[in-house]
């Protein structure tokens, strides 16, 4: 039946706004937190990333709870950024710049995560400190980094706002603006814990 | 002060299928004009800036008081009613065109024979018809009355469909007021035996998860409603009835 086809889409994206949540965002709030141990130093690092290493059945977590909603969320999220419109230059409202804002960003997270994974992932073989600062070593790939998270956490950040329209938990007016200030605040405070560790690594 | 002219750029276009062409003309001003004074100004004396005859702007009107909806166009940018667009609220040269989201059939004319369909899709209406006298629906309560009033005040013209980013050649999005109506009949109390049926429509092609958020529709939105209030309320609503429909399969 036609419907069937149709109800599809429906489920489709409803399946996209909730992974974005669990688990990408969670992911993403656990892994910039690791990562800021870089900030105590090499050794608090490097510990902190051996025991993450040594989880019983890693691949399967990474692969169930990462790779696999995260190419799921992205590639559709792709699709959503070419099927949408974008009028921010006639409407310049702060919503319609941030929904504009939002797919741009998803895009350069898309890119920026398969440059990450091929440099820190399937390159070298387990992460350590002096991995990470050789990445850092060259002034692009920092740049790219900093600009790379920065962009991640933005999209966390105003992603959460419309996931909590798009499940009903923010209806009024006042809810979604008061939403939006608290969500800028963690977009502040997540970008300052990402980026701060890349400066640690950095040296 | 009587030689005062107003400057107004107007995107023509003769057919369907015809291109697009922008035209000037220069109205003797009077004071409290609206953009349709000026319009009927245009059909009265058919001259444009450069002193040629031309065929009189097409343009649609019915009720000149912002209640009927027919006359929504993109007024300096933005879409709008011309019976409210008044001349003297406005930024010179005044520049008019269709609102191209939807086919145009002629200079300012549209076709929204899409938001008609729209609404027959969710069944924008309170069935009462039957084969005998089904007698007086339950009451509504005040208080849900007086919010459910305000999206009734929506005349289907078109400026939400025209300004979000969502309604495009690439998706089939059936546009805000269309979701905004799902909910003023799903608080209807006879409407609300069909809810069900509306939120399946919002469920399918088109429908309600092509929303992205960016808003547009309420700042638009001449009769002030709250669509997006309503797009997040019946957001809730089709989520939930989604999944209670799903586990009770
Ligand atoms: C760090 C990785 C990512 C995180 C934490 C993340 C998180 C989120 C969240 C929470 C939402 C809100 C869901 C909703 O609107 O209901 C969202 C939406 C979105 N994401 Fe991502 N995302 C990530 C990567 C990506 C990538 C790689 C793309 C690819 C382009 C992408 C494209 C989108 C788009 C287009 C939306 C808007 C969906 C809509 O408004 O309907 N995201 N994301």
């Amino acid at each position: 039946m036609a419907n069937q086809q149709v109800n599809r889409d429906f489920l489709f994206r409803r399946l996209h706004s909730l992974l974005g949540v669990v688990p990408i965002t969670l992911f993403l709030f656990i892994h910039l937190t690791m990562n800021a141990f870089a900030t105590k130093g090499a050794d608090a690092f490097n510990a902190k990333a051996q025991t993450l290493e040594s989880m019983p059945f890693l691949p399967v977590i990474e692969w169930v709870f990462i790779f696999l909603p995260l190419l799921y969320h992205g590639i559709y999220g792709m699709y959503v950024a070419y099927t949408s419109g974008y009028n921010g230059s006639k409407y310049s409202w702060g919503r319609n710049v941030m929904f504009t804002l939002q797919r741009v960003s998803g895009v350069v997270t898309f890119i920026f995560i398969l440059y990450h994974l091929w440099t820190a992932k399937v390159l070298p073989d387990g992460p350590s400190f002096d991995m990470v600062q050789q990445i850092l070593s060259n002034p692009l790939q920092y740049a790219f980094m900093i600009i790379g998270t920065v962009c991640a956490v933005f999209h966390l950040a105003n992603g959460l706002w419309g996931f909590l329209i798009h499940w009903g938990v923010t209806v009024g007016p006042r809810a979604q603006r008061v939403s939006a200030y608290v969500l800028m605040l963690l977009f502040v405070v997540l970008s300052g814990v990402g980026v701060s560790a890349l400066v640690a690594f950095h040296g | 002060m009587s030689q005062k002219e107003i400057h107004v750029i107007i995107e023509r276009q003769d057919r369907q299928d015809a291109q697009p062409y922008t035209e000037e003309f220069r109205i003797p001003y009077r004071p409290n004009m609206n953009v349709i004074a000026c319009l009927m100004e245009i059909q009265r004396n058919p001259r444009n800036s450069s002193g040629k005859d031309v065929a009189p702007v097409a343009w649609e009107s019915n009720c000149l008081e912002e209640i009927c909806g027919a006359c929504m166009m993109v007024i300096n940018g933005k879409p709008r009613q011309a019976c409210s667009a008044l001349v003297d609220q406005l930024e010179q040269p005044i520049r008019l065109k269709p609102a191209r989201t939807f086919p145009v059939v002629r200079d300012l004319v549209i076709d929204r024979s899409r938001m008609f369909k729209a609404l027959q899709r969710v069944k924008a209406w309170v069935p009462i018809d039957g084969t005998y006298d089904l007698g007086a629906g339950p009451r509504m309560a005040e208080r849900d009355r007086q919010w459910a009033y305000e999206l009734s005040k929506c005349f289907t013209c078109g400026a939400c469909v025209e300004a979000c980013p969502n309604v495009n050649e690439r998706t089939k999005f059936i546009g805000p007021f269309a979701i905004s109506q799902v909910r003023l009949f799903n608080t209807h109390p006879t409407g609300e035996m069909h809810k069900e049926d509306r939120f399946e429509a919002l469920m399918g092609e088109g429908g309600i998860h092509e929303c992205g958020n960016s808003q547009n529709c309420v700042q638009v939105c001449p009769k002030g409603i709250p669509l997006t209030t309503s797009i997040a309320a019946m957001n809730r609503a089709v989520n939930r009835h989604a999944l209670s429909s799903w586990l009770k399969r």
